[in-house]
């Protein structure tokens, strides 16, 4: 890894900020997105705003683009204060944004895409677009084939068109959300190449991700958002004294809250009534879950997760852990591998038969596939047993048992919701999860897979979440927990493997050095087992 | 009979034909092309049609202009399209329940309408006046079916060039492709997604209202109550399978129109088939290509949804 | 807590929220129709008719009179078992759109059918199979449509639109060419002998046809509503994704959707057939699919409610003859009524959305 030179000039910190957020709030239905964020953004400089998902990083973007209000706090920018209230009030006031998801039409060209924006009246400049396009792309050391339709190119491309678009009427401000989470390791470093330009051309670059190793890397200065807050930051000054490790772990502290919680976490794991049993539940051999090409690697996934056992897979967000959930549930096919269940191979039946066989997914998605909104609690805590006994009989559905049922998981899971009759959507976050699990964990189940289950929760729901995972641990489960959170990983997780580019680089047992073996593998260094 | 198929009379009056029975569907599928361009779906086109027609017979029959008939057109078919604009792209309605309520409201007022001013006499408008193209309508077969028409017919032709040119050179295209691709790129680019999505509906009304102007005044010459018989469903269907692209919506419509007015020409010719079989053919044409090309059948990404934005 | 709040509101009034919950629904389902009657009778005015008499007469003949109840509550058969259609569809989240070509080919082919089977089977056998393979042909007319859908992701309004008209031009063909009965000089097809049609009820005119409906449209709401089956369809159209990650086959499911909906717009379409008509002519489509899917709007796909939204609307058309007649006016006045109400139903919802969403703010 290497840090990127920084010109001597910024050590004095000299240049005036040019965007000033001051004490941002904006709350959504159950959660505080942003709660009180101040933020400097200074010219000719990079500003990496680091967190993790649900962190707070994606509502501030929006804020600063123009697409949602804040609740409270206010933005400046040169120094006077400003309500952006439209994408074309912040493009106006010189902010450019590439937004984590791409905002370019895939059935237009490179140049169309760019043209896009114009008056309707004004005439079509093809000539001046390739200019000020050949301008940009100079300034930004790329050549892009201009007339191919976007959707025809690399991701990599793409990004470097989304850039080109954000700087294109001189954008003194440039906002990169997580703009590299779809590139490939060349692509980084392409755009690594492309930041630097920007920063000697003194443009403000803000650089939000939630890889450590990225803010670190390309970040001038840095700052740490958690649960919605800004919990530090480290002015150039400071990045400049710490030596590279030095700076990570002063951040990996900020982020994953220091010692404090992992003494926290040693107590909770200390709960666990008894040990990993011996007994074998899961086997995967070889897993190639099917679909995205890059997802898996030629060698596929291979583990094993014995009774009681919890076993963690870590990793950045995006690296094949949903693909390999989806693979072990059933519901997406596989190219490739084995997946043994107490001894059974069960890599050929459906959903619905590895259900019946004890296999459970709680996925990570809980509104769009987890959940239906529209129906009532009572049914959803029943979506994946339709048509079982003793809820229907003959197929004809018994409410006095559904609700029975209903009331008995939400007095267990202490789901708030007025009744079993209340639909879904009207419930809170923490609820639906509480009601997800209360699904998932009923009846008796053999193995759990749980895919970022405390993901977007409140502190008071995570450690409701986390407890409930332990208890069922202890009862014999053999538990799959997929997180991006490393805390949530070293508290719970007996051995952990970790996940990079839809491979598994490495297995873990949870011990003392346990934390920094596995940052190193998620990051890409490190031996691979 | 093969002397009958191949007789001068059997081709004129095929060409004419498909030209008289495809302009209308032309025109309105030009219209119906913008706004799913746009990303609407536009169900209430054949209610726009039927005022359109209404609209024109009554002014063209009262004044005695066929091109005041043709404005009072546009405007009929413009008016149900605000309210379509209004219900479905500013307050997001459900477009199909709103494109069927516009086609049953415009069928039962325009029917009502007839019946107060025309159930009794049913009045024609006169053979209508030609433009007959110096040279080219003199070529045999092709000259009097071709370039002895209406204006109209050369305006229609004209408008797949101007739209042509519209979707690939103008802001106008690129605007539209991406209100129907991928709407929050265009609201990120500072454009606005509901007027752009409200303008190309209203352009489907001025089109879809001009095409029903058509049918009565020189397709028919008369208005009868629910003439336009589907024919702004076909249009939907035929801007759907055009993929964005007018000239293939010409291609479409004369097809369209050459079996629908097959029968009349066949009988021309001396051969007498049920006019069903033959009105088959464009619909059995257009699930053959669906079949065919089921994987390619491609429509605007945001097709029939209402965009809020912020909301994926 | 909100949720406290509520749960507490639960406690204290079970009774009374149910019962709010009931009026607010019913309020929310009569608005959009006062409404539409109030701006119709504006219309009314407009033409120089007298609003007045003119709902008058659609009372007192679609509903006060024998002859007209007993023409009102045949006109509900076919319906009824269209409305079933519709709510299997629109429930499964699906635009069967294609009814009218399902149900004239149906029609179509039950009566060519059923004067051919009299003469071999008895009676009771011949009507229940002809009813039987109606069903057939329809489910047989939505499955290219289905398929299109359920595995190429085609778009089935394009698809089911197109087979409707197809259906209709091809029900016109069999007609005019092999089930053309040669005694008659109109094209039609064989009559089926009034003896031989569906029985009537209590010496009326009305015939069985509005039983099976009413049957058909319980059966269906209780499908729907009660079974597995049922709950796995909603399930497909509430949340497709849902769907698949609960393990169920969507691609099958679809399928079998389509099959049920058109196999009940064929039922329709035998029943109109076996107990009114006993034939069909050339060019005859009552084009009943643009005004029943409104109806099933009106209903929110509540199968009890559609049988309300039938009835009245029978009403409206058998009463809306007479009326239009006195009042010298075309029948199509009833369009712009239905057009009307479909408008103010949408913006009902949407103004009864905007609250809710206000209230959770």
């Amino acid at each position: 890894m290497t840090m990127a030179s920084r010109p001597p000039e910024h050590a004095t910190g000299a240049a005036e900020p040019i965007v000033v957020l001051r004490d941002i709030t904006k709350r959504f239905p159950g959660v505080v997105a942003n709660d009180r964020v101040s933020l400097d953004i200074h010219p000719a400089e990079v500003h990496a705003l680091l967190g993790e998902n649900g962190a707070g990083k994606s509502t501030l973007i929006s804020i600063l683009s123009g697409m949602q209000r804040p609740d409270a706090g206010t933005v400046e920018i040169r120094g006077r204060t400003m309500r952006i209230a439209s994408p074309r009030t912040a493009l106006d006031l010189g902010i450019g944004t590439v937004y984590q998801h791409p905002t370019l039409v895939p059935t237009l060209s490179v140049l169309e895409n760019l043209m896009l924006g114009a008056s309707w009246r004004a005439p079509m400049n093809r000539a001046a677009t390739r200019a000020r396009l050949d301008e940009i792309a100079a300034l930004l050391g790329i050549a892009l084939p201009e007339d191919a339709p976007l959707g025809s190119l690399s991701l990599g491309q793409q990004q470097l068109v989304e850039i080109v678009k954000a700087l294109w009427r001189g954008e003194k401000v440039l906002i990169l959300d997580e703009a590299t989470s779809m590139l490939t390791p060349q692509g980084v470093e392409d755009l690594g190449r492309v930041i630097e330009r920007l920063r000697d051309a003194g443009i403000a670059v803000l650089f939000i991700t939630h890889k450590l190793h990225e803010a670190v890397r390309f970040g001038d200065r840095v700052s740490v958002l958690r649960q919605g807050r800004k919990v530090g930051s480290l002015s150039p000054e400071a990045l400049g004294r710490l030596a590279p490790q030095e700076a990570i772990d002063h951040i990996v502290d900020l982020m994953f809250g220091g010692t404090a919680d992992r003494t926290g976490a040693e107590r909770s794991r200390a709960h666990r009534a008894r040990a990993p049993g011996e007994r074998m539940v899961i086997e995967v051999d070889g897993l190639r879950p099917a679909g995205d090409p890059d997802a898996a690697g030629e060698a596929g996934v291979s583990f094993a997760v014995h009774e009681g056992e919890i076993f963690g897979i870590a990793g950045v967000d995006g690296n094949g852990q949903k693909q390999l959930a989806e693979a072990l549930a059933g519901q997406r096919g596989t190219e490739a591998g084995r997946i043994v269940l107490d001894g059974a191979a069960i890599e050929g039946l459906s959903v619905r038969q590895r259900q019946h066989a004890g296999l459970r997914y709680v996925t990570d998605d809980r509104l769009g596939e987890g959940t239906v909104s529209a129906f009532p609690v009572g049914l959803n805590l029943l979506l994946k047993r339709i048509g079982d006994a003793p809820f229907w009989r003959h197929g004809i559905i018994r409410n006095a048992e559904v609700e029975r049922h209903a009331r008995a998981l939400i007095a267990e899971h202490d789901v708030r919701v007025p009744g079993p009759g209340t639909p879904l959507g009207h419930l809170s976050g923490g609820n639906v999860q509480k009601a997800l699990l209360a699904r998932e964990l009923d009846d008796q189940p053999m193995a759990v897979i749980y895919n970022k289950p405390t993901y977007g929760l409140d502190l008071n729901n995570i450690h409701r979440a986390r407890r409930a995972i332990c208890e069922r641990a202890d009862e014999g489960v053999a538990t799959i927990l997929i997180s991006t959170d490393l805390d949530e990983i070293l508290e719970l997780a007996d051995r952990i493997g970790v996940m990079l580019d839809g491979r598994m680089v490495g297995i873990v047992a949870n011990d003392g050095d346990a934390a920094r073996r596995v940052g190193e593998l998620m990051i890409g260094v490190g031996a691979r087992a | 009979m093969s002397q009958g198929l191949l007789s001068d009379a059997f081709l004129i009056s095929l060409i004419a034909g498909a030209v008289a029975a495809g302009i209308p569907l032309l025109l309105a599928g030009l219209g119906e092309q913008v706004s799913e361009k746009a990303g609407v779906l536009n169900i209430g086109i054949e209610g726009m049609m039927l005022f359109g027609a209404y609209a024109g017979f009554a002014t063209a029959f009262g004044t005695g202009s066929l091109w005041l008939g043709f404005l009072a057109g546009a405007a009929g078919g413009l008016v149900l399209a605000l309210l379509m604009a209004l219900f479905c792209v500013r307050l997001g309605l459900n477009q199909i329940v709103i494109g069927i309520a516009l086609t049953l409201g415009a069928d039962g007022i325009t029917a009502l309408l007839h019946h107060v001013q025309f159930s009794r006499t049913y009045p024609r408008l006169p053979r209508v006046e030609t433009l007959d193209i110096p040279g080219l309508s003199e070529i045999p077969i092709l000259g009097p079916s071709l370039f002895a028409r209406h204006p109209m017919v050369y305006v229609a032709l004209f408008s797949v060039l101007v739209l042509t040119w519209l979707f690939r050179k103008t802001h106008v295209g690129l605007n539209l492709q991406a209100a129907g691709d991928k709407p929050d790129a265009l609201d990120a680019a500072g454009i606005s997604v509901v007027s752009t999505r409200t303008w190309s509906v209203l352009f489907t009304g001025v089109m879809a209202g001009l095409g029903g102007a058509y049918m009565a005044m020189i397709g028919a010459g008369i208005f009868v109550p629910f003439m336009t018989g589907g024919a702004g469903f076909i249009a939907i269907v035929l801007a759907m399978l055009a993929r964005g692209r007018p000239l293939w919506v010409l291609i479409g419509a004369f097809l369209f129109g050459a079996s629908l007015s097959l029968t009349t020409a066949l009988q021309v010719g001396g051969v007498n088939v049920p006019t069903d079989v033959v009105q088959m053919l464009p619909f059995l044409m257009v699930m053959i290509v669906l079949v065919l090309f089921a994987r390619r059948a491609s429509l605007p990404a945001a097709l029939g949804l209402p965009y809020v934005r912020g909301q994926r | 807590m909100t949720q406290a709040a509520m749960s507490q509101e639960e406690r204290h009034h079970p009774v009374a929220s149910a019962w709010r919950r009931w009026a607010v629904a019913v309020a929310a389902a009569l608005l959009p129709i006062v409404l539409a009657l109030g701006v119709g009778a504006l219309i009314l005015l407009a033409l120089g008719a007298d609003p007045g008499a003119f709902y008058y007469h659609i009372v007192k003949r679609g509903l006060l009179s024998w002859i007209g109840l007993q023409d009102t509550i045949t006109r509900c058969a076919p319906l009824l078992l269209l409305g079933a259609s519709l709510i299997v569809a629109f429930r499964a989240g699906l635009w069967n759109l294609g009814i009218d070509g399902q149900f004239l080919l149906a029609a179509v082919i039950s009566a060519a059918l059923a004067p051919v089977l009299v003469t071999v089977l008895p009676v009771w056998l011949v009507l229940p199979l002809v009813m039987v393979v109606a069903m057939a042909v329809g489910a047989l007319w939505s499955l290219l449509p289905a398929l299109l859908k359920a595995y190429h992701g085609v778009n089935e309004i394009v698809t089911t639109l197109m087979m409707s008209f197809l259906g209709i031009s091809a029900a016109n063909v069999l007609i005019k060419l092999p089930f053309d009965d040669p005694t008659t000089t109109v094209p039609q097809t064989a009559t089926l002998a009034t003896d031989d049609r569906l029985p009537r009820l209590f010496g009326s005119t009305i015939n069985v046809g509005v039983a099976v409906g009413l049957a058909v449209i319980l059966f269906i709401h209780w499908l729907m509503t009660r079974t597995a089956f049922g709950l796995r369809l909603r399930l497909v159209g509430a949340n497709p994704r849902a769907a698949v990650h609960v393990g169920l086959p969507l691609g099958a499911l679809m399928v079998a959707v389509f099959a049920l909906s058109a196999g009940l717009a064929g039922l329709a379409g035998a029943v109109e057939i076996l107990g009114v008509w006993g034939n069909v002519r050339a060019d005859w489509n009552p084009a009943y699919g643009l005004m029943i899917i409104p109806l099933v709007f009106l209903a929110r796909f509540n199968g009890i409610a559609v049988i309300g939204f039938v009835f009245f609307f029978a009403v409206l058309s058998i009463g809306g003859e007479t009326a239009s007649r006195k009042a010298g006016l075309p029948n199509y006045f009833i369009l712009v009524l239905v057009a009307l109400m479909l408008i103010f139903l949408a913006l009902t919802e949407w103004l009864g959305q905007r609250r809710q969403m206000a209230a959770r703010d």
